[in-house]
This record gives C-alpha cells, structure tokens and sequence, in this order.
C-alpha cells in the first residue's frame, strides 16, 4: 500500500518520461475535484459579497501574522534538534499572562508618565506598552532556556518519541501549574490593554470610528491591533532573515542544524547554540503572546494549545526548518481558519487546521519551501 | 478515617494486583478445564464482593465504578499499546476511537430504549457492508502494483460512503417494522425485555468497535504512511476533531439526542459486572494471542526495524495497519462499555487533554507489555481517581488540581530514569512469550533429517 516510485526501476539511458503507477489518477481526482470545490466556493462569495470576504481576509490576516510569530519557534527548534516542541504554545500563554500581571497589577504601562510627566502622552503608551512586551519576552526566553536544561537536554541522544512525550509532559505541567490558584488562575482573565483600540472603516475613504459609534453597512472594518500585529511580525521576520543569514550565532545555528558532530568539530558550542534557538523562538512566543492577547481580549492558561498546534501545522505546511516558509504557512492558515469560520461553521474552525495538515502532509511532505530530505537507512 | 481510607485503599490496590496475577496464572495452565474454573471463579469472586449482603458489600458503588473504568480503560490502554507498545506507532488518536465507539454503542442502545431500531440497524448494516465493501475494494486493488496510497484511499472512502447510504436506507425501510415490537419508553414492547436489551447490548458493542475500527482504517491508510512525529500530531488532530463533531453533533452532524455539548443523558446502564469482564477478557485472549502469532511477530519486527522488517519480506504497511485498526477496536468496544456504566456522556470527557491519559498509562506501565498495562489501567484508576481523588478533594478546592500537575513531574522523572516503564517488558503467566523450540528439537522429529546431518 505503500507509494512505489516507478522511475526506480528505470534503467535505460534515454530520457523518458516518469511512469505513471496505476490508478494515480484517482487520488489525483480526487484532490482536484477537492480543490475546485473550495476555490469555487470562494469565488462565488467573493463576487456575491465582496466587503464581507475582505472583512474575513482581514481577520485572517490577523490571525495569520500572529501564528507566524509562534511558528517561527517552532520551525526553528525543529530545525535544529528534530523535536516538536510542545511547550511552544505554552510559552506563549506564558507571555500573554506575563502582561496581564504587568499592565493589571503592575502597572508597568504607565511608568514612562509616572517618571516623566513632562513627556507626551503618546509617546508615553508607546514606550510603555514595550517595555511590557520586552518584559514578556525576556521571561519566556528564560522559561525556555530553563526547559531546554532541565526537560530535553537530558534526552538528546534518547528516542524521538521520548523527546516527544517529555514535551507533552512539559506542556500538561505548564497548563496545570499555571491553573493553581496562587500561580495564574484556572478562569478565563478579561485582559487589560495597555493601550487603547482605535478602529477605521473603509468605505469612500478610511474614515475612524468614534467610540459608541456603529461602522456603516458594507464596511470594512479594520483597528490598530491589525497593524501593529502586522507590522511588528514582518520586522520578525526581516530580524531573524538578518539573524540567520548574516551573522556569526546563526551561521552556527544554521551549521548545527546542518550537521551536528561536524559543527561540533567546527568549535561551535552546540548546545548553547540550542538554547539560544529556544530562547528566540520563545521571545517571539511571548510577543506573540501579548499581541494575541491584547487583540482577542481574553486570556486562561490553556490558551497556548490550540495556537500552539496551528502553528505547527503552519510550519509544516510552510515547510519545517524553513523560516519564510512558517511565514507563509501560517499566513495561508490564517486565511483557511477565517474563511472556515466564515463560511462553513465556527467549530470547524479547529478542524479544518488538522486536514490541512493531513492533506499537506500527504500530497507534499516537505512542504511548499521546504528541501527533501533523504531518509537514512 | 482518612489513615482507614488510605490503608483500605492500598489494601484493595494490592489486593487487584494479586487478583490479576492469579488470573493470569490460572489462565496459563495447560489443562482447558482448570482454566474454565479459574476464569469462572475469578468473575465469581468479584460478583460476591459486588453483591449486596443486607447492608454488607466489600465493594461499594464508588468502587465498582472504579471496576468498570479500570476495565474500559484497560481495553483502551491495550489497544494503544498494540500501536504504539508493540508496533511503536506514537499514536495520539486512540481517545478519539473511545469516543466514537461510546457514542455509536450509546446511540444504538438509547434509541433501542426509546422505541427506535434505527440506531441497530444502521449501524449494524453499515458496518457490516462497509467492511464488506473495504474488503472486495482491497481485493480488487490487489491486481495493481503500486497504487498511490491517495488513490486506494479515494476508492475506500467512495465504497465506505456508498455502503453507509445504503445501510441508512436499509434501517429507514426497515424500521417501521420493529416499532410496534419496541414499544415506547413508557410502555416496553416484547424487544426491550431485560434479555433482548443485553443482546442489543451485546450487538452495540461490537458494532461499535467494528465502526470505529473501520473508521481506524480510513483514517490510517493515508496517515500512517507519515512519519513516526507526524503521525502523533495527525492522530491528535484526529482526536480533535471528533471532540469538535461530538460538541457539534446536534448542529453538523443529525444527531440531536446527543445533545451537542450538552452531553447525552438517558443510557439505558447495561454494564454488568459480566459484561466488563467477559470484554476485558476478550480483549486480553485476542491481544495474546495475536502478539504470540505469526502476525504479531511481524507486528514487532516493524517497531524494531522497518528497513530490515522490509528486507525480510514483510508488508510493513499492512503491519501497520492492521495493529492501529485492531487497536481502534479495542478502543471502540472499551468506550462502548464505559458509556453504558456511566449512563451520561459529555464531550468534556473525550477532550484533548484527556486524551493522553492512555498514553500515560501505557509510558507507566512499559511499552511493549501487556501485564504492564493492565497493572497499569487498574492502578491508575484505582489509586489516581480513587484515592487521590478522595484525599486531594479533602485537603481544599484546588487541590484536584495538583493531580494534574503531578502528572507531569512524575511523566517527566519517569522518561528520565525509566523510560521502558515500570515493568518494562515483563509479562506475568498467561501473557508470558512461550520459549521458542530450539531448532535441534525440531530435527530430532525429523529422524531423516537428523540421520543425513550426522
């Protein structure tokens, strides 16, 4: 049952063309047929209702810049030690949580008036809202680090699997613990912005939307969050293009995940190398984190799961160990979770994640950027 | 009283784990009529101290509840280590396969209460054609070498839908039928006397595992051709899934005496004591006896090595496939028993967290033992939801909580120091692996071939 690649018992020198295994066409078909099916689908709702596809290309847009942040951690680590880091997600539920309690107990957002009540108020929410994401980011990045030690490097030479399941074991702890009372809550917390929402309509022009004020039929609404989610996970992405290509920690990241003994021998320390990888994709989790939190407005602790696992699934369609490529995928989940919420039903919501999966998985495995990879014997 | 608790409670978690020793070991004599006794006896034992005496019962209600979980469990936990234990298939999927089977045994049966042969028979049409169906496509797609694993399962998926179309027109055809011999609810018909219920019973959980072991194998033909993480993360969207439908089952799927995510209340309870152990037991023999086979061996080759296992002629996706449908099984038929024990179903229970409860276990327990697991599933139950349960709950409202987070710590510690379990692969009696003959024997039968060797 197994797929059998014809070309391997070709021997003949002439260049001939591949040959086909019986029946591929039905399975080929099938997938078309799939594929026209929902393609028509969009297009008959884009031509019957053009403002409300764009309001759900718009919040898959959101939704999609904020799963490319967490898939960055993931395609990373998977990059570098093959492991499908579970406890990404609950990274990043860490990191929204960390700016709950800095912006509603602390009220760390606020220091910049409180120490310079000279400043301008506008500049004053800027410097403060960064200053909690920055904070977010630094504990996530030492939470990873500290799970990095303590959970998988012990394991490194051991099974997969028992990497795996140690990564289930460190998320369930993290969900868990972070349910007790004294640590976060077992509730779902209303979240405080550290800054106001401002919303825009787009009809004859982008006009904004005054408080208590309803946007008008067949408008596009659109706020600030959109953009601030998108603009702070393209320069993600230039950053860590930057990081990877151009200097020395990620030509090592990028050796490691190459050949481990051979950068070993190189003289690169391996395994700071991996805790470094695990700290950056961490510190964008908990950006993530915090966007996602602030833009959804409600937070428990075990919200990291599911974001968690689309991310995944995001860096696999994307191509796992590609970092462009979980960029893309995740935009594309985005998009394929909005249009699912829009127009076949909310729950599928979840479901429509883990076909995707599926059929990526199946029709390509490595993904749309992804390079193949020879299985060793 | 909590110290007589405690001491009650280790006390009947070692007395489990001796009752299981002794029927293990009584179920590896050689004479066929010890055997008999034994099995007997030991269903006898537990359905004397189930017994109400006036007033006297060793085992209370909370504990026969524990019974029945730690049975439905046990048959989960074996099925999952038939995939992943012995056939090293890291499998998350298994919970989803509960749920399916508690759900369809659930549905047949309260439909059958409630003046309903519909449930029985599309179901039991359905399965039964479906599986006619997937066996004549498997037989046809012999002919062709090579068919893309899409294609086959294109095929499959076409003859699984036709032969449900059909069984859903068999059952509304037929069921006019046998309304009047069900009666209502309020007024039973000759069909629901006490008997014909535990044939009905008996019906939906075999149905019940029979679908979702058809359901294992559409699903596992295209998944299991993926790598060993990827499967995991497949299964476990598998399992998500059927969570989402099971919430929704009165809005997507037309299934409105399900009630969503409400939970499904109304099971009619026929979950005897018989009944658990007469399954669990099934489940056990079957289990053995297919590890201990020719199969089964080739089932372990491929967890050991696939390129070797391949190399030595064995179909390593058949392999495959037959130990996660077998497993689908198991889990069906132990879902099907668990729904008919606690009458209420919810989707709460099949969520994604609990679904790593069988893995749990079967990490506890040592992969690739059977003894392990079933030591496992009882202990597990007995003393995490038994005693803990009990004692936590008493210390303060969050306390339950540390359950969970205790989980992990122990998870984590025991995938540092021993990772085989904590049996790792011993088996006790029955389950123990007979000795191989050694090969001198076999050339003693044969004097010829003895006598041209010297």
């Amino acid at each position: 049952m197994q797929q059998v690649s014809g070309s391997s018992q070709v021997v003949i020198p002439v260049p001939k063309k591949k040959k086909q295994p019986p029946l591929a066409w039905v399975g080929q078909g099938f997938f078309i047929l799939l594929g026209i099916v929902v393609v028509a689908i969009l297009i008959s709702n884009l031509i019957r209702q053009p403002t409300l596809f764009a309001q759900f290309f718009i919040s898959g847009l959101q939704l999609g810049f904020v799963y490319a942040l967490i898939a960055l951690g993931y395609t990373m680590v998977y990059g570098i030690v093959k492991l499908i880091n579970f406890a990404h997600g609950d990274v990043f539920m860490v990191g929204a949580f960390v700016s709950y309690f800095a912006v509603a107990r602390f009220r760390l957002h606020q220091w910049p008036l409180a120490a310079f009540p000279q400043i301008s108020p506008g500049l004053g929410v800027v410097i403060g809202s960064l200053t909690v994401i920055l904070l977010s980011m630094v504990i996530c990045s030492a939470l990873a680090i500290t799970i990095e030690r303590v959970a998988y490097k012990p394991l490194r030479d051991a099974p997969r699997i028992a990497a795996l399941i140690t990564a289930i074991g460190v998320s369930f702890f993290l969900e868990y613990f972070g349910a007790l009372n004294f640590v976060f809550s077992p509730r779902f917390i209303p979240y405080e912005r550290p800054f106001e929402v401002v919303a825009w309509y787009i009809k004859d022009g982008i006009h904004l939307i005054k408080p208590g004020e309803a946007p008008p039929d067949g408008a596009i609404t659109f706020s600030n969050i959109l953009l601030i989610i998108i603009v702070a996970s393209i320069l993600v992405q230039i950053f860590l293009q930057f990081l990877v290509r151009r200097t020395k920690i990620g030509i090592a990241m990028r050796a490691s995940s190459y050949d481990k003994p051979a950068a070993r021998l190189m003289g690169i320390n391996v395994d700071s190398v991996i805790s470094f990888t695990f700290a950056i994709g961490a510190a964008f989790a908990g950006l993530g984190g915090v966007l996602y939190a602030i833009a959804y407005s409600s937070i428990w602790t075990q919200l990291g799961i599911l974001p968690g696992l689309k991310a995944f699934v995001a860096a696999v369609l994307g191509g796992i160990g590609s970092i462009p490529g979980a960029f893309v995928g995740a935009l594309i989940m985005g998009q394929a979770e909005a249009m699912t919420m829009g127009y076949i039903s909310t729950p599928m919501r979840d479901a429509v994640a883990f076909t995707i999966l599926i059929i990526v998985l199946l029709i390509r495995p490595t993904g749309i950027f992804g390079e193949p990879e020879k299985e060793k014997v | 009283m909590e110290l007589g608790f405690l001491l009650g409670s280790i006390v009947k978690i070692l007395g489990i784990l001796a009752y299981l020793y002794g029927l293990l070991w009584v179920l590896a004599r050689p004479n066929r009529w010890v055997k008999l006794i034994g099995v007997v006896g030991a269903f006898g034992v537990v359905q004397l101290a189930l017994t109400d005496f006036g007033g006297f019962q060793i085992l209370t209600n909370f504990d026969s509840g524990l019974l029945f979980q730690a049975c439905a469990m046990t048959m989960v936990a074996l099925g999952l280590n038939l995939i992943y234990g012995f056939n090293g298939q890291f499998s998350l999927g298994q919970w989803g396969f509960y749920g399916i089977g508690a759900y369809t045994a659930a549905d047949i049966t309260y439909r059958w209460v409630n003046g309903d042969a519909r449930g029985l028979l599309v179901v039991g049409f359905g399965t039964i054609l479906g599986g006619l169906a997937l066996i004549y496509i498997g037989r046809w797609l012999k002919r062709f070498r090579g068919v893309p694993v899409l294609s086959s399962f294109t095929l499959y998926l076409i003859g699984a839908i036709l032969a449900g179309t059909v069984a859903v027109y068999i059952g509304n055809a037929l069921n006019p039928m046998f309304e009047p011999l069900l009666g209502t609810s309020l007024n039973p018909g000759i069909l629901n006397s006490p008997l014909a219920l535990q044939i009905v019973f008996f019906l939906a959980v075999v149905f019940a595992g029979i679908f979702a072991a058809e359901v294992s194998f559409l699903f596992g033909l295209p998944v299991l051709t993926l790598g060993s993480d990827y499967f995991g993360i497949a299964t476990l969207g598998f399992t998500i899934v059927v969570n989402v439908l099971m919430i929704n089952s009165d809005t997507i799927l037309p299934f409105p005496e399900m009630k969503g995510g409400r939970g499904m209340v109304g099971i009619p309870k026929l979950t005897t004591w018989f009944w658990a152990f007469f399954f669990m037991m099934a489940v056990i023999i079957i289990m053995r006896n297919l590890i201990q086979s020719s199969t089964g061996r080739a089932i372990i080759s491929v967890r050991e090595d696939e390129v070797a296992a391949k190399a030595m002629g064995i179909d390593v996706a058949g392999s495959k496939l037959l130990a996660f449908v077998v497993g689908s099984f198991f889990a069906g038929v132990g879902g099907a028993v668990y729904a008919h024990f606690i009458g209420f179903l919810s989707p709460g229970t099949f969520g994604f967290l609990q679904s790593f409860n069988p893995l749990i276990i079967i990490v506890f327990g040592g992969l690739g033992s059977m003894t392990g697991t079933i030591a496992a599933s009882f202990g597990w139950i007995f003393f995490l939801e038994g005693l803990l349960r009990v004692l936590l709950s008493q210390m303060g409202t969050e306390a339950p909580t540390w359950r969970f987070v205790l989980y992990p710590i122990t998870l984590l510690l025991l995938m540092l120091i021993r990772p085989q379990g904590l049996l790792g692969n011993i088996e006790w009696g029955f389950l123990k692996q007979k000795d191989v003959l050694p090969r001198e024997t076999s050339a003693v039968d044969q004097p010829e071939v003895a006598a041209s060797k010297a």
